[in-house]
């Protein structure tokens, strides 16, 4: 973990008229990708936005590599990449002037804003297409053209909102490639915003999961995986109860369905070949033994069920 | 490109400084504007006047021609501040057309296409953004206002000699005023009406409606009240009247000089209040 977070939340609230979206959100996020999860209206744009100072907050406050969103929002800004999730380009342009045109209002001088645009293009695979005008796109084209504006100026941190909107099968799996070779070779952060889990999962190494503009969940998802590979799913022949029974003895915790199917816990200082041993001297034999290892949609839906709300 | 720089590698060359930033959005649009044969037509029209007008000086001062032409110096216009304030009037309408041209796309097409939030994403604020679109107009109607008018005047001065030159030197103020007094009145309106019309061609036919319209109900309203103040809310009469303040001649508005500058203020605070509402990254909705 780093010693910096690149996301500091002190109390942070933001309110749309007399409507709060986001309460009083605390916490300090060093994550080198970052999933921001959580069900439609959960506030997890409203976030994003307020990181990049589009909305101003009520009380409170962010900071972004040290930089406060309330002080230093150009600073902030100057760190960052943001491909948007509804459709947002420049009308009349190719993607080259376009994507020039971006990384020139981000700072960078005339020349070496051409030669990032070609490279950004070719980066996403676009290269062929380059000089079309962005009106004659696909919506997967418009989705890489998206990203390499986001990332020709390069960002410290990228914002990725819904990137995979829209994609279809392979589309998703080519942004879904770049997004983890961007986050490898890059050396930045990203914040990953979607509702799609899958996406999460396959680019994040950290999950914060919003629930009605509360943190409910925060957690690293491999430490997470890890902490449950003591869960295990097991089918059992013979007497399934005394089997249990004896398990429980053993102190793991376990759960007895349709008398041959268990799932146990093991306790501290419990190996799997106890559990065969038990298993003979009850009479009951063990067909079938899986490591059962939380998905990121079991975490989701754990939060979902016990998110009070209170970060 | 050479396939071993296809990949990702973060930026760390030198940066521009952020004050110039926003001529990046004026060099942008200008190479599109310029890229229609009409708008680059129309632009070249737009000095056939001032270049009538340099004829006119440089008739005054040669004798050659005007022994060859038999021309009549006592009839020939003089140049002063009727002059100048004749040029300006006609320059002044050539600005209002262009502005009909270019401004109406240039907030609007950004808002239909979402291209907000990528502008303010970067360390680029609202104030720039605007003096962005504001100097894409500005330049262009700079060079066909005061640049032609300050040209007119030092032709005149080298011509006429150092005393006119002292003695006049109030006119050429009132050329730098009195243009970006219009310029800036166009600028405004233009992209108040861009931010608040998506569809640029609903936003150029309200910028002719604001002015003609406009002028129009004024002139209704001054015939049935029998009153000039109707013309509060006629744009060119109001420029007018300030324009005649600033040249020393004769105004025809019927309204005291201090009204039509603060009718004016008026006009451009509150298109600088339209665009603050609505250049934002995002519309927030308040339920």
């Amino acid at each position: 973990m780093d010693a910096k977070p690149v996301i500091e939340l002190v109390g942070l609230e933001v309110c749309f008229g007399e409507r709060t979206i986001l309460k009083n959100l605390e916490g300090k996020f060093s994550g080198r990708a970052i999933g921001l999860l959580g069900p439609n209206g959960a506030g997890k744009s409203t976030l994003i936005n307020t990181l990049m100072g589009f909305y101003p907050p009520a009380k409170g406050t962010a900071r972004v590599f040290g930089h406060d969103i309330r002080t230093g929002i150009r600073s902030v800004r100057r760190l960052i990449g943001y491909m948007p999730e509804n459709e947002s380009f420049i009308a009349g342009m190719s993607a080259v002037e376009f994507i020039r045109f971006m990384a020139e209002l981000a700072g960078l001088p005339p020349e070496a804003a051409l030669e990032r645009a070609h490279e950004a293009l070719f980066y996403v695979g676009l290269g062929e297409a380059r000089y079309r005008k962005l009106e004659e796109y696909s919506l997967g084209m418009k989705q890489l053209v998206k990203l390499a504006q986001a990332i020709a100026h390069g960002p410290q941190l990228l914002f990725l909102d819904e990137p995979t909107n829209g994609l279809d099968p392979p589309a998703r799996q080519r942004m879904i490639r770049l997004i983890r070779d961007v986050r490898e070779r890059g050396n930045l952060h990203l914040i990953l915003c979607s509702h799609l889990l899958r996406d999460v999962e396959e680019c994040c190494e950290e999950v914060l999961i919003l629930k009605e503009g509360r943190i409910v969940q925060y957690s690293n998802l491999e430490e997470e995986r890890r902490a449950n590979r003591r869960f295990l799913e097991l089918e059992i022949e013979g007497d399934g109860e005394a089997f249990a029974a004896a398990a429980k003895d053993l102190g793991c915790e376990c759960a007895l369905s349709a008398g041959r199917r268990l799932k146990t816990v093991l306790a501290d200082g419990v190996e799997v070949r106890d559990l065969y041993r038990t298993a003979a001297q009850c009479g009951a034999r063990i067909r079938r033994l899986s490591h059962k290892r939380d998905s990121l949609e079991d975490i989701f839906l754990k939060a979902m069920s016990n998110g009070n709300g209170g970060s | 490109m050479a396939v071993y720089k296809r990949t990702y590698q973060p930026y760390q060359g030198p940066l521009t400084p952020a004050w110039s930033r926003f001529l990046v959005i004026a060099r942008q649009a200008h190479r599109r504007v310029f890229d229609s044969r009409f708008l680059v037509f129309f632009f070249v029209l737009c000095f056939v006047w001032p270049a009538v007008c340099a004829a006119l000086i440089y008739l005054r001062h040669n004798a050659g021609a005007i022994e060859l032409f038999k021309i009549n110096v006592a009839r020939l216009i003089p140049i002063d501040g009727q002059f100048f304030f004749r040029f300006l009037g006609w320059q002044g309408s050539m600005a209002f057309l262009l502005t009909a041209f270019v401004g109406p796309g240039l907030i609007s097409t950004d808002l239909r296409n979402n291209a907000l939030p990528l502008y303010f994403c970067r360390p680029f604020s609202r104030a720039e953004y605007v003096l962005g679109k504001f100097a894409v107009i500005a330049m262009l109607l700079s060079l066909i206002t005061w640049v032609p008018g300050l040209l007119l005047f030092g032709f005149e001065a080298n011509l006429e000699g150092g005393a006119w030159f002292r003695d006049n030197l109030w006119l050429a103020s009132g050329i730098f005023l009195g243009s970006w007094i219009w310029i800036v009145t166009l600028c405004l309106l233009a992209l108040a009406l861009s931010a608040w019309v998506k569809w640029k061609v609903l936003a150029g036919a309200l910028l002719f409606g604001v002015f003609f319209a406009a002028a129009g109900f004024g002139t209704a309203v001054n015939a049935v009240m029998h009153t000039d103040y109707g013309n509060l809310i006629n744009l060119p009469q109001l420029v007018r009247t300030i324009w005649a303040g600033l040249f020393g001649v004769r105004s025809t508005g019927g309204i005291p000089p201090d009204s039509a500058w603060t009718a004016l203020a008026g006009i451009c605070a509150l298109c600088l209040y339209l665009l603050d509402r609505k250049v934002r990254a995002f519309e927030v909705v308040r339920s």
